[in-house]
């Protein structure tokens, strides 16, 4: 250990454990705690500790946000347009008003302030009531009576793109940029509905395909898809003369606070938001929305506590959506399969909002010297969409990875050989072997080789994701002179377990047990902890919190040094002892060190530091890209019943990788979740526009079909160990890497099946009876 | 949902002359008389009524719940079959001995429906009395046919998992599966109204064609109540099959189900056949080209395929269900071989 004054060189593991480790130099700040073993050397982290709120969350003890009821609590409900596009000409809310029970109406869309009257989609709020009972509330809805022009509209993508067609934006009203790419593309051109190209170029496409030997093209679609997360979106906000403290199920108590700071003029220290328990989010809870600045401003206009929640339809029609997508993509290669050029044109919809891009596998996924892609949003009368579980990249891996094994048949190689030779990332390359192995590769037969109506397929695909990490992320750790320790942040768990894992990093410093240390989260009053979106919130709040452990562990070492008559740097800490490495029969314990404190709490506070030897790519002033992506390959072996359309899952193999593996239990659950996801969104989510009205005929949770216990396939989750030595726990993300590449492998499996190629989603019994050409044509 | 009044009948006398509507006459009743008193109708389990309540569909003033009413939630053996009563729930009738070495196919058809939860709830006779689930009609924003509107929404609209047969002017499938079944056996209906009056039919025929009115499924009256389900004894000859496809197992509805009944003589030469198609027409739809094709023959894979083929005939697919017509198909033809399996 070589230290100056404030950066030290260390040695961390480096490498993936199956293959074999090596070291890697770093220099760190002096300040940071030093390595962490790889995790066979660990007691704590690396081991499946039971989340300690799980006994109460499947016995319905734990509190969400629905739960949360305040003395004198109103309760709201909104009106929304039942029309597609139409003016609000005039809207009276007077018989509302004086409904029994109506504290408090705020009326939306507003003919008196002309930018807010247009209403461009079906579930688009009008007025909210704030009311003593919901039924008050719901009966004083029906009272408020507004006179509406209805505009023409268009609910259908390829419709919105003729020069023809309604507008549902003008130059004023539509948002600008094209957000899915990170940062937004700002300055697009807005032609009709259409905004973009947002173009991404590298090398010379043409001469590429020139040189190549062979060269595939296809088209490929996919659905909107809604978050369908169990817990609806809901807040409490309960404004008073001295600060506003909102309760709020959300994936970013931080961000949600400085975004109410903002729009109500209110200082930071003046507005609290907590969240307990919540039942998902997947991207739709990122940000205040529109639902929670109503809650707001009627508890300030009511002066009293207002809860707001979302019913199922205004989740379905208002709560987000995973973009509809449609690409086309040509691929030339050479006999060896080295790739020549990678062409991508894409046309999304997010409704009437941004961001419906097909992301950058086809970009950055394989080595290819020729690249060009041009991205477009297209706007349409429906629910804007926003970011859902790897937005952007789940939807391109689907067109992508059907292109690359269609490739690989071409060029008459095994779509795994074509990889290894076009895929620069050796984790992958380990993925790959390790899935073809556990899947049973070698079994894969020609495409259609079945003979029986009931045909059998396997099939495999790959994602890409960068490796986020929010900077302005921070924990407290906390000594209590008896002995108790906790760990602060804001960070929220959204299901996936990081109270978990924080108590698990503190307790491997400390020499405790996960079980004895006390996590602190989810409220705005412990420091900051970064987002739970863009699988960043292990990867930003575990190495804050391993160095603030270890900080205040210094504190507490130096008065045990003095009782040990030893120095700091002698003390080990382990199985709840101080113990002198050299002599260990001279050892303190945990708590009678901590006895011998001067004050009742010692404390340190850490932020996330850069990562060690730096990032790719700042984005933005809180957030970063580390070096390395995050890979993930998936395979999948399915049947097909060609007599009745049905395709089953019947078991995946995900193998993923997310830096240093912190708790497999959660990780597993995380990629189950995402394989779920990604299954359920290749065969059966689909949100249903009726076109003649232009709305969704399907908002609820029983004709909106998601996967059940019997569509559960088994899902075999292996995780790699890869070391980096960029962080104080060298740990990353895992929940959108696990959803990207489900879809696509099952479709590779279906095309080996059937020898026919499904380029649409979802593929439902319908989709799978034309493709092998069964369903009559209508007479 | 609006604010409405539970009453508790203690008699099927008292729960008729309650019920002043039937859900059907409720939700078509004209909006000036919503909400008066005399709307009133009958709760069996109260899964499609808490459904329809919810959506606004349905806004009756008074809730007259059966659940009290004693001798209605029995299975009882008679001399020419099992009587069942309206408020026996699906888990139990699945669930229930007799039905299970006697119907079983009728066991398939109850223990595939919903959801565990929902079967433990749902009854018999709300099971058949249902409202369809077609999306224009579920939601509050379409006032079609079905409920007294001008207009099927389905037929130039969304019509995946709508009729393939009798489907104009409305395109609406029974809900049922477990009536797939009923049908196919044979069962009965046994009807009391207020002034204490028997009606008995064939359950076949309780169900209302689109010809008949466009605005109820079934026969049932105001002030009237499904008093019992009776299923008969089956001759030792009989075998029967039922299938359902779903777009997945767990918890949704059918696209596709198909109920076989084929009685063989000692010879192995079917003697009669019924064969129902369900989630295929407002009512379950009688295949009787297959039934036609099917009796006198000795059943094997031939017989079966012609039977499927048969059982299209007269079908007329919408814009985006033509599909069904190939999943009927083949689960005709599966459910004639499971029968004789």
């Amino acid at each position: 250990m070589a230290t100056n004054n404030s950066i030290r060189t260390e040695t961390f593991p480096s490498g993936i454990a199956s293959v074999g480790l090596d070291t890697v130099e770093r220099q760190i700040p002096a300040d940071e705690p030093p390595p962490l073993a790889p995790n066979g050397e660990l007691s704590v982290i690396g081991k499946s500790f039971p989340r300690p709120n799980g006994r109460a969350k499947v016995t319905g003890a734990v509190r969400f946000t629905v739960d949360i009821k305040l003395p004198g609590m109103l309760h709201t409900r909104v009106l929304r347009s039942p029309w597609p596009h139409a003016v609000v000409r005039t809207i009276d809310t007077l018989a509302a008003a004086n409904h029994p029970g109506v504290r408090a109406i705020l009326t939306i869309a507003d003919p008196a302030k002309p930018q807010t009257a247009t209403l461009h989609y079906i579930g688009e709020p009008i007025a909210a009531v704030a009311a003593d009972s919901i039924a008050a509330a719901e009966e004083a809805l029906h009272l408020i009576r507004v006179e509406y022009q209805a505009l023409p509209f268009v609910a259908d993508i390829d419709k919105a793109r003729d020069p023809a067609a309604p507008l549902v934006h003008d130059d004023t009203t539509a948002p600008a940029g094209h957000p899915s790419g990170f940062p937004a593309a700002a300055g697009l051109p807005l032609n009709g509905n259409v905004r973009g190209p947002a173009i991404s170029r590298r090398g010379n496409v043409s001469r590429g395909f020139a040189e190549a030997d062979a060269i595939v093209e296809a088209e490929y679609s996919t659905h909107v898809q809604t978050h369908c997360c169990l817990e609806p979106h809901a807040i409490v906000a309960d404004w008073r003369p001295d600060g506003l403290t909102v309760y709020m199920s959300t994936q970013f108590t931080a961000g949600v606070r400085d975004e109410i700071a903002a729009a109500f003029g209110l200082p930071l220290n003046r507005v609290r938001v907590i969240v307990d328990a919540m039942g998902g989010g997947f991207g739709s809870k990122s940000q205040l929305g529109n639902y929670g600045r109503f809650a707001i401003e009627l508890s300030r206009q009511a002066k009293a506590p207002v809860q707001l929640f979302l019913e199922r339809e205004e989740e379905q029609m208002d709560a987000g959506n995973r973009p509809g997508t449609w690409q086309r993509l040509r691929i030339g290669a050479k006999h060896d399969g080295s790739l020549t050029a990678i062409s991508l044109v894409s046309y999304g919809t997010a409704g009437v909002g941004l961001g419906a891009g097909v992301g950058n596998n086809a970009e950055a996924l394989y080595s290819c010297p020729n690249f060009e892609g041009a991205q477009h949003d297209v706007f349409i009368n429906a629910g804007p969409g926003c970011a859902m579980r790897g937005p952007g990249n789940t939807p391109g891996a689907f067109g992508l990875e059907q292109t690359i094994d269609e490739l690989a048949e071409k060029l008459g190689t095994d779509p795994l050989r074509l990889r290894d030779r076009i895929d620069p990332c050796p984790v992958r390359r380990e993925e790959r072997r390790i899935g073809a192995e556990r899947i049973g590769w070698h079994r894969r037969h020609a495409p259609g080789a079945n003979s029986g109506p009931v045909k059998r397929g396997l099939g495999m695909a790959q994602s890409l994701w960068g490796a986020n990490v929010q900077t302005n992320a921070a924990c407290e750790v906390r000594i209590m002179r008896d002995g108790s320790v906790e760990v602060l942040s804001s960070v929220q768990d959204i299901g996936t377990g990081i109270a978990t894992v924080l108590a698990q990093t503190v307790a491997e410093v400390l020499g405790l047990r996960p079980d004895e240390i006390t996590v602190r989260i989810g409220d705005t009053e412990f420091p900051p902890g970064g987002p739970s979106y863009g699988s960043r919130t292990t990867a930003s709040t575990t190495p804050p919190a391993r160095t603030a452990a270890w900080r205040v562990q210094q504190q507490l070492l130096r008065e045990a040094a003095l009782m040990l008559n030893a120095s700091v740097n002698e003390l080990i800490a382990v199985e709840g002892k101080i113990l002198v490495g050299s002599d260990r029969s001279r050892f303190l314990t945990f708590r009678d060190a901590a006895a011998r404190l001067r004050t009742d709490r010692i404390a340190a506070v850490a932020s996330r530091s850069d990562d060690y030897g730096g990032f790719r790519r700042r984005a933005g002033e809180d957030a970063a890209l580390a070096q390395q992506d995050l890979g993930g390959v998936q395979f999948a072996e399915i049947s097909v019943d060609t007599e009745i359309g049905i395709i089953r899952v019947e078991r995946v193999v995900a193998v993923q990788d997310c830096g240093r593996p912190m708790n497999p239990r959660q990780i597993e659950s995380q990629v189950q979740g995402g394989v779920l996801m990604g299954i359920s969104y290749a065969l059966l989510e689909e949100r249903i526009i009726d076109q003649a009205t232009g709305r969704m005929v399907n908002p609820n949770l029983e004709q909106y079909k998601l996967v059940g216990p019997r569509e559960t396939p088994e899902i075999d989750v292996i995780v790699l160990e890869n070391y980096q030595g960029r962080s104080a726990t060298d740990a990353y993300g895992i929940a959108e890497p696990a959803n990207i590449a489900t879809a696509p492998a099952v479709a590779n499996a279906v095309y080996n099946a059937l020898g026919v190629r499904l380029r649409s989603l979802p593929m439902t019994p319908a989709a799978v009876l034309a493709a092998v050409g069964k369903v009559p044509q209508r007479s | 949902m609006n604010r409405f009044a539970l009453a508790g009948a203690k008699t099927i006398a008292e729960a008729a002359t309650a019920a002043s509507a039937t859900v059907a006459t409720a939700m078509t009743t004209p909006p000036e008389r919503m909400g008066y008193a005399d709307l009133s109708v009958v709760k069996a389990g109260g899964i499609d009524l808490l459904d329809l309540l919810k959506e606004g569909l349905l806004a009756p003033s008074k809730l007259v719940n059966l659940r009290d009413v004693p001798g209605l939630d029995a299975v009882a053996e008679e001399a020419d079959g099992l009587r069942v009563g309206p408020m026996v729930t699906l888990a139990s009738l699945a669930a229930h001995p007799l039905l299970q070495e006697r119907y079983p196919a009728l066991v398939d058809a109850v223990a595939g429906s919903a959801s565990p939860q929902i079967r433990n709830v749902a009854t018999l006779g709300g099971n058949l009395l249902q409202r369809p689930r077609c999306w224009y009609f579920r939601s509050h924003a379409f006032h079609c046919l079905r409920k007294g509107g001008g207009h099927c929404f389905a037929i130039q609209g969304e019509n995946q998992y709508h009729a393939i047969f009798n489907n104009m002017p409305c395109a609406i499938v029974h809900p049922s599966t477990t009536a797939t079944a009923l049908v196919a056996l044979g069962a009965t209906v046994e009807l009391k109204n207020a002034a204490g009056v028997t009606r008995r039919l064939m359950l076949e025929d309780f169900f209302v064609p689109l010809e008949r009115d466009l605005q109820r499924e079934n026969d049932l009256a105001p002030q009237e109540i499904l008093t019992a389900i009776r299923l008969p004894n089956l001759p030792p000859g009989a075998r029967m099959a039922h299938i359902k496809q779903g777009e997945k197992d767990s918890f949704d509805w059918p696209l596709a189900d198909v109920a076989v009944l084929l009685d063989l003589d000692p010879g192995g030469n079917c003697t009669r056949a019924s064969v129902f198609l369900g989630a295929a027409a407002p009512v379950p739809h009688r295949a009787r080209a297959a039934e036609a094709v099917l009796t006198g023959r000795r059943i094997d894979e031939g017989v079966a395929v012609q039977a499927a083929r048969a059982a299209l005939q007269g079908a007329t697919p919408l814009s985006k269900n033509g599909y069904k017509l190939l999943l009927f198909e083949t689960l005709v033809h599966r459910a004639v071989l499971k029968a004789i399996v």
